[in-house]
C-alpha cells in the first residue's frame, strides 16, 4: 500500500508549446495576424509593398550604367533585356554626379569643398556630441572661416581681417565693463567690429595681401552649385541666425515696449510669409534697397534672405528654450547680483540653448529642405542642375533617375540629423 | 559657426559699390571677365555639358564679345537666369549683357530701359502638335490643350491669337522646357507652344521626332537679341559692333579657317577695316585694332556659330529661313564697316 | 553733510542719469532703439525710392487695373484674358485658399490615420508608416510636387485615348467620371427652379446635426445615457434633404463631362496640377501631422489609461473619453502650424503650373508688367493676412482649450 500514491512522483516530460505559441508562428499571429481587422490590414499592406517593389525593382535591375546619352541608353537597355524593356538610365549620374555634387566648380579643384565638408563633421563634432572636450570648440568657431575661404578661395587675408572684427567685439566685451560700464561695453561690443567691417577691413587685408601674398585661387560664386550650394547655404542660414535668433527672442521677451514690438514685428512677418517670396525679394529687389549703383552676388543676396528667414524660426525655437527653463534659474541670478547681460551670458543662455539643440537641428533639416526653392529664382543647386541637365542634348527627356538621386542625396543627410535630434532627445529627457 | 559671410558680403559691396559708377567697358576690364546672362537651360542656345562648359548660340555671343574686349573668349561669368529674373539681374548690373532669347519689344526696350543691340536671330511664335492628332493647321486647335512656357511673351501672344480668331484653348502655364516637354510627351496637353526654333530643338531630342509636326502658322514676330542697359552708349556700341562683326564676317567670307590669311590684309577694303589692317575702328570703340579678328576667332562667323550650334549639321537641324545672309534672301544684315 | 544734503534735496536732472538711473534708463534705450530702426528703414526706403526714380519706375499700382492679356485655365471665378491683372491675383488668392483648403483637409486625415496606424501593435504596418514618415518627412516638398506631377502625367491614360467614335478608354462611374493626363473631369450639379428648398433643406440638417450632438452631450452629463449618435447624426445628414430632393420632384441635375474634339466639355475640370499639388503637400504633411499625432497620444500618461481601466471603462470609450481629449490639447498647436507651413508650401505651385496668388501675381502679372515692388509687396500682404488670421485663431483657441487650473 506504500506505494501507492495520488500525485505523481516524477516529472512528466517538458512538451513543447503549442506550435502556435512559439517561433516564428507565434510572432506571425501576435504581430500581423491577432484578429480580423489587423490580419485586413497585414493583407493589404503585403499587396501594397509588392506592388511597389514590382515596379521598381525589375526597373531598377534593367538599368544602364555606362551609356552617353538617353537615346544611347535605351538603345543599350533594349540590347541587353529585349525590345520594349522600361529600364533606369544611371548613366546620367553616373556622367554628371559630379556636376550635382560641385556644380560647375572647378574640377580640379574638387578636393577644397571636399575638405570643407570633412572640415564641418569635424566642427560640428564637439557642438552636437557634448563627450568631446569643450577645447574643441574653438576649432569650431573657426571653421566657418576657414571652411568659406576654402570654399571661395581668395586671399587668406580676408577671412583673418573678419576674426579680428570677432577679436575686438570679444576685447570690448571683456575689458571694457571696468571702464566705461556694462552697457557701454556691449554698445561697443556691437559698434567696434561693425565700424572694423565696413570702414577699415577691406583695406587692410588688401594691404596685407600686398605686403605678404596668401592666397589660394578664388572661385566664381555662380560657379558654386549642386549639392555644396545647398549646403552651404543651409549652413550659412543655420548660424548666422542663431546670434540673430537669440537677439530677437530675448527682444521678443523683454519689457522694452518698443523693442519688443520691432522683434515681434519682424518675427511674425517672416513667419507669415512663404520663403519663395523672400527669395523673389532677394532675386529682383533686394538691390533695390542699397544704395544706388550697388550690386552683389545673387548668391550673397539669397544668403541673406535665408539667414533672415531662418533668424525669425530660430527665435521662435529659443524662446521655447527660454520658456522652458524653471522661473527659479532667472530669479536666483538676481540673488546673486548679476546684470541682465551677465545673467543672460552666464546663466540663461547656456542651459536655454542646450534644450533647444533639438529643435534648432529640425530647424535646420526644415531649412535644407527648403534650400531646394533657390531653383526656381536660377541658382544651380541640384534641381535646378536637373533642369540644366534636363537641357543638354544627350539627356533631354530624362526624370525619373535624377530625382531619385537628388530626393536619395536630401533624405541620407535629413534622416541622419533627424536621428541625431532623436537621440538628442532622449539624452535630454531626464523626467520620470 | 557663424560669420565670415558678413565680412565677404561687405566687401562685395564695398567693392561692386565702388566700381558700378564706371563705364561698363571699364568695368569688365577691371573684372577681367564679362558677366553674361543666359537662359537657365535651353537645347541649342544654352546649356551646360558634363565640364560645365557652357555652350550654345546665344552663347556664342557672350564669348565673341568677351574674346573683343578681353581678348579671352572663356573669360566670362555665365549667369543662368529665369524669365523672372532677367530683367532685373541686368538693370542692376548683375549681368553685363543679357543673351537669353529675349525678344525685342517696344516696353522692354522703353519702358524697362534696356538697349536692343540687333537681332541675333529672327524667330516666331509657333505650334507642334503629334501627328496622330490629325490637325494641320493653327485654325483647327478650337478646344485643345496647350502648353506654354511662362514668363515670355508666349502666353500674351497665345491669348492674343485665340482670341482674334474666336477660338478657346486650356493653357496648361509650366515654368520650364523639360517640364512642359515632359507634359507634352505624355500627352498631358495636345500643343507646345513656344518660339519655332525652341520647338525645333526639342522635337529633335524627341526619341520619334517624326511623330511630330510643326504647324505652318507663326503667330508672332519674335526677334531675339542680345541686349544692355540704357545709358551706356559705348558698351552698347561693343556688343552691337561685336554682333555686326560676326554677321559682315559672314558676308565677305571670312571664316574662322582663313581668318589668319585674311588678318594679314586681303585687296577688300571692306575686310581689312574688319579685321583692324586698315583704319582705326577698333580704336573708336575703344578697343584695339584686332578686336573684331578676335571675336570671330571665338566661334567663327555668325554662320558657323548657327551651323556649330542649331544648323542643319546638328541634332537641331535649323534651316537658316530667316535667318539666312540679306544676300540669301534672308533678314540678317549688317550696317557696313566704314 | 553734503552727503545729507544731496539725499534729502530733490536731485536735479543731470544727462547722466539717462544712462545711469534705472528710472530713465529703459526708457533711453528705447528712444535710442526707436530712432536706429527709423533711420535704417528710412535708409532702406530713400534707396529704394531714389533707384526706382533712376530706373523711371515710380511706385504705382495702377497696373492692377489694366488688362492682364493671360489666360488661367483653372478658376474659381469668371475670368478672362480681358480682365484685370488685379481680378487675376484675386483668382490667384483664392486658387491659393483652394488648395490650401483639399490640403489640410486630406492631410489631416492622412496624418491622423497613419499617426494612430504608426502605434498599432501590427509589426508590417507599424513599420510601413514609420517608412512612409521618415520618407516623406526627409525629402523636400519641392521634390515631392515635381514627382506627384510626372507621376500623374506618365501614369494616368492619355486623354487622347477617349477621343474618337470607339474610344480605347471610356469613363469610369456610369459614364460620369474620365481620370485622364489631362486632367480629372467630373460632373457638375445643375440648380434648376425649386432646388432652393433642398439646399435650405440641407442646411437645416446641418444645424439640426449641431444642435443634437450638444443635446446628447448635455443628456449624457446629466444622465448618463449614451445615445448612438454617430448612426443618427448620420441619418439626420442624408434623410431629409434625400427626401425633399425626390418630394420636389429632381430639382437637382448633373451636367456630365462629354468628349468634345479635344477634351471633355463640360462638367468640371480638376486640372492635374491642381492634383499634384493637393496630393504632394497632402503627402508632404501628413507625415509631420502624423508625428504630431504620435506624440500626442504618448503624451498622455500611461497612468490615465490604467485609471480608465481600473474604472471599468471599455477601451474604445477610454480613448474616446479619457486619451483623445487630452492628446488633442498636445496634437492641436503643432496641426494648426503644419496647416500654415502647408499653405505657404502651396506657393511652390508655380513648379506644376497651378495659377495660385504667386503664380498670377508674382509670376506673369511681375513678368509682364515689370512692377516687382509693387507685385511682391500685394504678394506678402496676402499671405500675411491668411497667416495672422490662421495664427489669430490658433491663440483664441488655445486659449480655449488651455487647462483651468484651479
Amino acid at each position: 500500500m506504500s506505494n501507492l500514491s495520488y500525485v505523481r512522483t516524477e516529472m512528466l516530460q517538458e512538451q513543447a508549446p503549442p506550435v502556435t505559441q512559439t517561433g516564428i508562428v507565434m510572432w506571425l499571429r501576435e504581430n500581423m495576424f491577432s484578429s480580423i481587422g489587423n490580419s485586413i490590414l497585414t493583407i493589404v499592406s503585403g499587396v501594397l509593398i509588392y506592388m511597389v517593389l514590382a515596379s521598381i525593382v525589375p526597373w531598377f535591375w534593367q538599368s544602364s550604367w555606362t551609356a552617353h546619352s538617353l537615346g544611347e541608353c535605351r538603345e543599350a537597355i533594349a540590347h541587353t533585356y529585349g525590345e520594349g524593356t522600361e529600364g533606369a538610365c544611371f548613366s546620367v549620374i553616373t556622367e554628371r554626379y559630379n556636376q550635382l555634387l560641385f556644380g560647375f566648380y572647378p574640377s580640379e579643384l574638387y578636393w577644397r569643398p571636399i575638405l570643407a565638408f570633412v572640415l564641418l563633421l569635424l566642427a560640428t563634432a564637439p557642438v552636437l556630441f557634448p563627450a568631446i572636450p569643450s577645447k574643441y570648440l574653438g576649432f569650431s568657431a573657426l571653421y566657418p572661416f576657414a571652411g568659406f575661404w576654402l570654399i571661395w578661395g581668395g586671399s587668406l587675408w580676408v577671412p583673418l581681417a573678419a576674426i579680428f572684427g570677432f577679436a575686438l567685439a570679444y576685447a570690448a566685451a571683456v575689458y571694457l565693463p571696468k571702464v566705461i560700464g556694462s552697457l557701454g561695453s556691449v554698445i561697443a561690443a556691437i559698434l567696434l567690429p561693425l565700424i572694423w567691417w565696413i570702414g577699415l577691413s577691406g583695406s587692410v587685408a588688401d594691404g596685407l595681401q600686398n605686403v605678404v601674398p596668401l592666397a589660394i585661387q578664388s572661385v566664381d560664386s555662380i560657379n558654386i552649385g549642386g549639392f555644396t550650394l545647398s549646403v552651404m547655404i543651409g549652413i550659412t542660414g543655420i548660424t548666422l541666425s542663431l546670434p540673430i535668433g537669440i537677439l530677437l527672442a530675448l527682444g521678443r521677451q523683454s519689457n522694452l515696449f518698443v523693442v519688443k514690438t520691432i522683434c515681434v514685428g519682424f518675427i511674425e512677418f517672416i513667419r507669415g510669409v512663404p520663403l519663395i517670396t523672400l527669395l523673389f525679394v532677394a532675386s529682383t529687389l533686394l538691390n533695390y534697397f542699397m544704395p544706388p549703383g550697388t550690386s552683389f552676388d545673387l548668391i550673397l543676396r539669397v544668403m541673406i534672405m535665408v539667414t533672415l528667414f531662418a533668424s525669425a524660426y530660430m527665435a521662435e525655437v529659443i524662446r521655447g528654450g527660454l520658456a522652458a527653463l524653471p522661473k527659479g534659474q532667472y530669479e536666483a541670478a538676481d540673488a546673486l547680483g548679476l546684470d541682465y547681460w551677465k545673467a543672460t551670458r552666464l546663466i540663461i543662455m547656456p542651459q536655454a540653448l542646450k534644450i533647444s539643440i533639438p529643435n534648432i537641428v529640425s530647424n535646420f533639416i526644415g531649412l535644407f529642405k527648403d534650400t531646394t526653392l533657390v531653383s526656381i529664382i536660377g541658382l544651380m543647386d541640384p534641381i535646378g542642375l536637373s533642369t540644366a541637365i534636363r537641357a543638354n542634348q544627350e539627356w533631354n527627356g530624362i526624370v525619373w533617375e535624377l530625382f531619385a538621386f537628388i530626393a536619395l542625396l536630401f533624405w541620407i543627410v535629413c534622416f541622419s540629423m533627424s536621428r541625431y535630434s532623436m537621440y538628442l532627445e532622449r539624452k535630454l529627457k531626464t523626467g520620470h | 559657426m557663424k560669420k565670415t559671410i558678413v565680412l565677404g558680403t561687405l566687401a562685395a559691396v564695398g567693392l561692386t559699390a565702388g566700381m558700378a559708377s564706371a563705364g561698363t567697358l571699364d568695368d569688365v576690364k577691371a573684372k577681367g571677365e564679362l558677366a553674361c546672362g543666359v537662359s537657365t537651360g535651353l537645347v541649342g542656345f544654352a546649356a551646360p555639358d558634363a565640364n560645365g562648359e557652357w555652350a550654345g548660340f546665344d552663347v556664342s555671343v557672350c564669348r565673341a564679345v568677351a574674346a573683343a574686349v578681353l581678348g579671352d573668349p572663356t573669360a566670362i561669368k555665365f549667369v543662368p537666369l529665369t524669365g523672372k529674373t532677367r530683367f532685373t539681374a541686368l538693370a542692376s548690373g548683375e549681368v553685363d549683357v543679357l543673351a537669353r532669347n529675349t525678344t525685342w519689344t517696344f516696353s522692354r526696350d522703353v519702358d524697362l530701359k534696356f538697349t536692343f543691340v540687333g537681332v541675333n536671330y529672327y524667330d516666331g511664335q509657333g505650334f507642334m502638335v503629334p501627328k496622330a492628332l490629325g490637325v494641320s493647321s493653327a485654325t483647327e486647335l478650337d478646344g485643345a490643350t496647350i502648353c506654354i512656357q511662362t514668363g515670355t511673351t508666349t502666353e500674351l501672344n497665345l491669348a492674343d491669337y485665340f482670341r482674334s480668331n474666336g477660338m478657346s484653348y486650356e493653357p496648361v502655364p509650366i515654368e520650364t522646357n523639360a517640364e512642359s516637354q515632359q507634359n507634352y510627351l505624355a500627352g498631358a496637353c495636345d500643343v507646345y507652344t513656344t518660339d519655332a526654333s525652341g520647338l525645333a530643338a526639342t522635337r529633335a531630342t524627341f526619341e520619334n521626332p517624326d511623330d511630330h509636326m510643326l504647324l505652318p502658322e507663326i503667330v508672332s514676330k519674335e526677334p531675339l537679341g542680345p541686349l544692355v542697359r540704357h545709358g551706356d552708349d559705348q558698351w552698347g556700341d561693343i556688343v552691337r559692333w561685336t554682333l555686326n562683326a560676326l554677321i559682315t564676317a559672314e558676308e565677305l567670307g571670312v571664316t574662322s579657317a582663313n581668318l589668319a590669311e585674311k588678318s594679314a590684309g586681303t585687296d577688300n577694303p571692306e575686310i581689312n577695316r574688319l579685321l583692324g589692317s586698315e583704319g582705326n575702328l577698333g580704336e573708336m570703340l575703344g578697343l584695339d585694332a584686332a578686336w573684331a579678328a578676335r571675336a570671330i576667332a571665338a566661334g567663327g562667323n555668325y554662320g558657323e556659330i548657327f551651323e556649330a550650334n542649331i544648323g542643319e549639321s546638328t541634332a537641331i537641324g535649323l534651316s537658316r529661313g530667316l535667318n539666312a545672309q540679306w544676300t540669301q534672301g534672308g533678314l540678317i544684315y549688317s550696317p557696313p564697316f566704314r | 553733510m553734503s552727503m545729507a544734503d544731496q539725499t534729502a534735496s530733490k536731485p536735479s536732472f543731470r544727462l547722466s542719469m539717462l544712462i545711469y538711473d534705472t528710472r530713465y534708463r529703459s526708457m533711453t534705450i528705447q528712444v535710442i532703439a526707436l530712432i536706429l530702426f527709423m533711420l535704417a528703414v528710412a535708409w532702406l526706403l530713400s534707396n529704394a525710392a531714389s533707384n526706382l526714380a533712376a530706373l523711371g519706375k515710380p511706385l504705382s499700382f495702377s497696373f492692377l487695373s489694366q488688362p492682364a492679356g493671360y489666360d488661367i485655365n483653372q478658376t474659381l471665378i469668371e475670368y478672362n484674358n480681358q480682365m484685370s491683372h488685379g481680378r487675376a491675383a484675386l483668382v490667384g488668392i483664392l486658387n491659393t485658399l483652394l488648395v490650401a483648403f483639399l490640403g489640410c483637409v486630406l492631410a489631416t486625415i492622412l496624418g491622423v490615420t497613419i499617426g494612430v496606424l504608426r502605434l498599432s501593435n501590427n509589426w508590417i504596418v507599424s513599420r510601413l508608416m514609420t517608412i512612409y514618415i521618415e520618407t516623406f518627412r526627409n525629402v523636400p516638398v519641392l521634390l515631392w510636387i515635381l514627382l506627384t506631377m510626372a507621376v500623374l502625367i506618365e501614369s494616368l491614360p492619355k486623354i487622347a485615348l477617349f477621343r474618337g467614335e470607339n474610344p480605347i478608354n471610356t469613363m469610369s462611374f456610369g459614364n460620369s467620371v474620365a481620370f485622364t493626363n489631362a486632367g480629372t473631369f467630373i460632373p457638375k450639379p445643375i440648380f434648376l427652379s425649386g432646388s432652393t428648398p433642398v439646399v435650405v433643406i440641407f442646411f437645416l440638417s446641418l444645424v439640426g446635426i449641431w444642435a443634437f450632438g450638444r443635446w446628447a452631450h448635455k443628456r449624457q452629463d446629466e444622465t448618463g445615457v449614451v445615445l448612438p449618435t454617430f448612426s443618427i447624426k448620420l441619418a439626420i445628414f442624408f434623410l431629409p434633404s434625400i427626401a425633399a430632393f425626390y418630394i420636389l420632384g429632381q430639382p437637382i441635375t448633373l451636367e456630365y463631362p462629354v468628349m468634345a474634339r479635344f477634351r471633355f466639355e463640360g462638367g468640371f475640370v480638376i486640372r492635374n496640377s491642381l492634383i499634384a499639388l493637393w496630393l504632394a503637400l497632402s503627402f508632404y504633411t501628413a507625415a509631420f501631422i502624423a508625428e504630431a499625432v504620435r506624440a500626442g497620444i504618448q503624451a498622455v500618461s500611461h497612468g490615465q489609461t490604467e485609471a480608465a481601466a481600473a474604472l471599468g471603462i471599455r477601451p474604445r470609450r477610454t480613448m474616446q473619453l479619457i486619451v483623445l481629449p487630452q492628446a488633442l490639447r498636445v496634437i492641436i498647436p503643432p496641426m494648426i502650424s503644419q496647416y500654415l507651413n502647408l499653405t505657404k508650401n502651396s506657393s511652390l505651385a508655380i513648379a506644376v503650373g497651378y495659377m495660385d496668388i504667386t503664380g498670377t501675381l508674382g509670376g506673369i502679372t511681375l513678368n509682364q508688367t515689370g512692377r516687382e515692388m509693387e507685385s511682391l509687396v500685394i504678394l506678402m500682404a496676402c499671405y500675411l493676412s491668411i497667416s495672422i488670421t490662421v495664427s489669430l485663431f490658433m491663440n483664441w483657441y488655445n486659449e480655449s482649450i488651455k487647462m483651468k487650473e484651479r
